[in-house]
């Protein structure tokens, strides 16, 4: 009774002070201007059970008697599943009986079903930008699951909160663009290949942007892939060519974005092309040199004095000044190493009539426009050096799998035939060390599995095997990770074939400085006792982490990162390829650890999802604009230094300066608004009344 | 003053890194204290100093500001251009003779919400050592 009492008391002078709120607003906001009065606020509020992940931790019927209380309230309700069919259903029916103005979902997160109220909004016949969400599931019923009480205050208020601004909200329409027919695929691994090539099928002109001369990635330098045994050279040189001859992809290597503008639809990219030192064909017709440019004969390569490690094969072969990484590169066109190229010549002269080479070339810019991109840029081996217990780098026959991979691969430095590299003998008993840096909570390595190490392993395993009559493998294993298709059956294969496993992490391992020879030291935790076992040759199965260069380019495309660095998509199940910058998709490696299966699948995805907006034509861009309200713009120019997209100036009008924005290059930060001092900017839907609104029905409107 | 006293903070978050923290934070079933309520903008570039002014004399005891980590903002530097804002709002609270602990910008990626968690259980506890703002009793 009491109870009852306080609260049509608090709610009567809630009133008092929100209509001030409310009237200050309005009169702060004149006519004409985008702040335009509006008729008496209808709200209604629904508020959501999610089953029991709301209605557990709070007190609906609380919150929906104290909604009913609010000013502007018109409509109040309560459903189980409100994003379901008969949840959008109670919402479009309460707006066409009772003619709401604002709709207040009290439920999830707006980044999750902000867009499915609004759909329900606009069929109720009211613009879907008059509906505002208060988020009482993750940041209040699953953070506040003991505390029932403060969980329903907190919901109480939240709902006052969205109840205030939809009391405030506006009709918007979002603005319409033309979308360019055109995509950028960044990374031209497996999963930009593919990615690139689906498109490129597809209809859409493509840019495929390498920074390294050739295209092909990590995928180019394994031997065979696992389970199914095919050569990686086999299946993937095919697909290079394809990419290289496919008349709707741009290939261009050796070159790295260099600035990103604009959004989707139209971003303006700026390429940095490496200075080659050669001419393609091409160029080279261009510049009136006719049957001229790199035929890939390798005379130059010949001449060359230079001499460099090869980074294709983790520097176990040299190149020269001028190289290619391997003889099926695409494009087969050679490339100067600047930085230890001494220019003396020689080559330019073996070069003869073909003229290919240019010594004095310069880094050159071009600006593409396209319409949606996709990053593939892939991943780097975790330095395992830092993990010196294991001694890479220190002791000369342990080696990273990536090595391995070179060693014994036919094409590879020893032409197939896996050799010491102390001394040049077939070992005869290999330790393969798994989780090397993975899985690891010291600090130094990664706290992530690196999901393909255990397959590659029990790989490598198979191939010594077949090749070293009496080899003896041991696997040094924390968990054997074989989920995909077909891979439990391959590591019981690899079991049967005499493979010996072990289940205990390596604590260290030392070398005979007289016959290079390693002792393992782990722990067998099946056995419940330490193991201390010699071998010819350890192999460290090193983590992945994200590329060198993965940090800079999202930073251009305005991606986020996890803790990790790996890219982050939109969300994990809903929108795997996506970014939260609307346009950019992610495929491959670059946004987690990926077989080869799953990262040629999350290619395909991306360029699925990638061309949607292409073949659509058009994208709709959320209506923040900023909007000047010039009868208060003093045209004093300060927000046009504040956009960071030269969205505003300022322009003459009736013998007065005043701002201006092009809402095409608005992208509603907000930035000019937080700090115009005349508060003469009006940001659509975050607008000054707003959220002022906001704050006071938050500390205004509370319980006294 | 009776009972216990539950501190009033206003939350003003970024749409693209710590609401999203927030969201994950749930998502994640990490436990915080409730005391907390958030408005959400697309950017910390959006904070008006005014907002913050206006909470402290609505009555807030606490302000907590979160964006994006330098570098990450969606919008390329709002936050560059909040951080700087802040320090005038602070040092505007000093001279009404507010401590300016009760403001705070944080920096929470869509990746981190257990940090958001830690956030706010620090924001919470800074603001019971502050106890209620002198504010709230100049108006009563
Ligand atoms: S978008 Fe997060 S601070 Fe700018």
């Amino acid at each position: 009774m009491v109870e009852k009492k306080t609260k049509k008391e608090t709610s009567a002078k809630k009133e008092t002070k929100k209509a001030a709120a409310a009237a200050t607003s309005q009169a702060a906001s004149p006519a004409a201007s985008p702040a335009a009065p509006q008729k008496q606020a209808k709200v209604g509020v629904f508020i959501c059970h999610c089953g029991t992940n709301i209605a557990g931790s709070i007190d609906i019927k609380a919150v929906q008697e104290y909604a009913a209380t609010l000013p502007n309230v018109a409509h109040v309700d309560n459903y189980q599943y409100q994003c379901s069919t008969p949840g959008q259903k109670k919402i479009e029916d309460a707006i066409k009986e009772k003619g709401l103005t604002g709709i207040v979902v009290a439920a999830c997160s707006p980044r999750l079903h902000e867009p499915t109220f609004r759909t329900a909004t606009k069929e109720g016949g009211l613009n879907p930008f008059r509906f505002e969400m208060a988020n009482i599931r993750e940041q209040n019923a699953w953070v506040h699951m003991h505390d029932r009480e403060g969980a329903t205050s907190k919901a109480k208020d939240a709902v006052r909160i969205a109840v205030a601004k939809a009391s405030l909200l506006q009709d918007l329409f979002p603005k319409a663009v033309k979308v360019e027919k055109t995509a950028m695929v960044v990374g031209a691994g497996v999963a930009g290949m593919q990615a690139a090539l689906d498109l490129a099928n597809a209809g859409i002109k493509t840019y495929l942007i390498e920074k390294s001369p050739t295209i092909g990635g990590r995928m180019s330098q394994l031997d065979k892939t696992f389970p199914t045994l095919d050569c990686s050279q086999c299946i993937l040189t095919p697909k290079m060519v394809d990419v290289g001859r496919a008349p709707n992809i741009n290939l261009m290597t050796y070159t790295e974005v260099d600035s990103v503008e604009g959004f989707i639809g139209n971003f303006d990219i700026t390429l940095r092309k490496k200075a080659r030192g050669v001419l393609t064909p091409k160029e080279a017709e261009a510049k009136g040199i006719v049957g001229g440019g790199c035929n890939g004969c390798g005379d130059c390569e010949g001449v060359c004095p230079v001499v460099q490690p090869n980074p294709f094969e983790m520097g176990m072969k040299p190149r020269k000044a001028i190289y290619i990484y391997h003889p099926q590169v695409v494009p087969l066109i050679y490339t100067i190493d600047f930085e230890s190229c001494i220019k003396c010549g020689l080559c330019v002269t073996s070069c003869g009539d073909k003229k290919a080479i240019d010594l004095e070339m310069k880094d050159e810019f071009e600006k593409v426009k396209v319409g949606t991109a996709i990053l593939a840029v892939g991943f780097d081996l975790f330095p395992i050096e830092k993990k010196e217990e294991w001694g890479y780098k220190k002791f000369d026959n342990v080696v990273t799998s990536l090595e391995f991979e070179r060693l014994i691969c036919a094409s590879g430095p020893t032409g197939g035939h896996l050799v010491r590299p102390s001394d040049g003998v077939t070992p005869k008993k290999v330790a393969f060390v798994l989780c090397a840096g993975s899985r690891d909570n010291t600090g130094v390595g990664k706290p992530y599995c690196s999901r393909f190490c255990c397959m590659y392993s029990l790989k490598h395993a198979h191939q010594i095997i077949e090749k070293i009559p009496g080899v003896i493998p041991y696997i040094f294993y924390m968990d054997i990770r074989s989920f995909g298709k077909a891979y439990e059956e391959f590591y019981y294969r690899i079991q049967d074939e005499g493979a010996k496993f072990i289940r205990g992490r390596v604590s260290h391992i030392l070398e005979n400085p007289e016959t290079k020879n390693l002792t393992v030291f782990a722990d067998d935790t099946l056995l419940d006792r330490p193991v201390q076992i010699d071998f010819d040759m350890v192999v460290l199965a090193a983590a992945v982490q994200p590329s060198e260069d993965t940090n800079r380019t999202r930073k251009l495309f305005g991606v986020s990162c996890s803790m990790d660095g790996w890219l982050l998509e939109a969300h994990p199940k809903l929108n795997p390829c996506g970014t939260t910058t609307a346009g950019v998709f992610l495929a491959g490696v670059c946004q987690g650890p990926k077989d080869i299966p799953d990262t040629v699948a999350s290619a395909e995805g991306a360029a699925s999802a990638a061309s949607i907006p292409i073949h659509k034509g058009e994208v709709e861009l959320e209506p923040y604009f900023a909007q000047c309200m010039e009868e208060k713009c003093a045209g004093c120019g300060l927000c046009v230094n504040l956009c960071p997209y030269t969205a505003l100036a300022l322009v003459e009008k009736e013998g007065r300066k005043v701002m201006q924005v092009t809402e095409a290059k608005c992208k509603g930060c907000g930035t000019c608004g937080g700090f115009c001092p005349g508060g003469a900017i009006w940001m659509q839907h975050f607008a000054t009344p707003q959220i002022m609104a906001q704050i006071d029905a938050f500390l205004l409107g509370g319980e006294q | 003053m009776a009972e216990e006293w539950k501190p009033k903070i206003l939350g003003i978050v970024c749409n693209w890194c710590s609401y999203a923290g927030a969201d994950l934070a749930g998502s994640a079933r990490t436990q915080y204290p409730p005391d907390i309520r958030i408005v959400r903008l697309m950017c910390t570039g959006r904070v008006d100093p005014l907002f913050i002014m206006k909470a402290f004399s609505d009555g807030a005891d606490g302000v907590l500001v979160s964006g994006c980590h330098f570098g990450d903002c969606h919008y390329l530097e709002g936050n560059y251009k909040a951080a700087k804002r802040m320090f005038l709002v602070k040092s505007l609270l000093k001279n009404i003779g507010l401590e300016d602990r009760r403001l705070r910008m944080t920096f929470v990626s869509a990746s981190e919400g257990a940090k958001w968690a830690k956030v706010i259980e620090d924001v919470v506890k800074t603001i019971h050592e502050l106890g209620p703002s002198p504010l709230t009793e100049l108006r009563q």
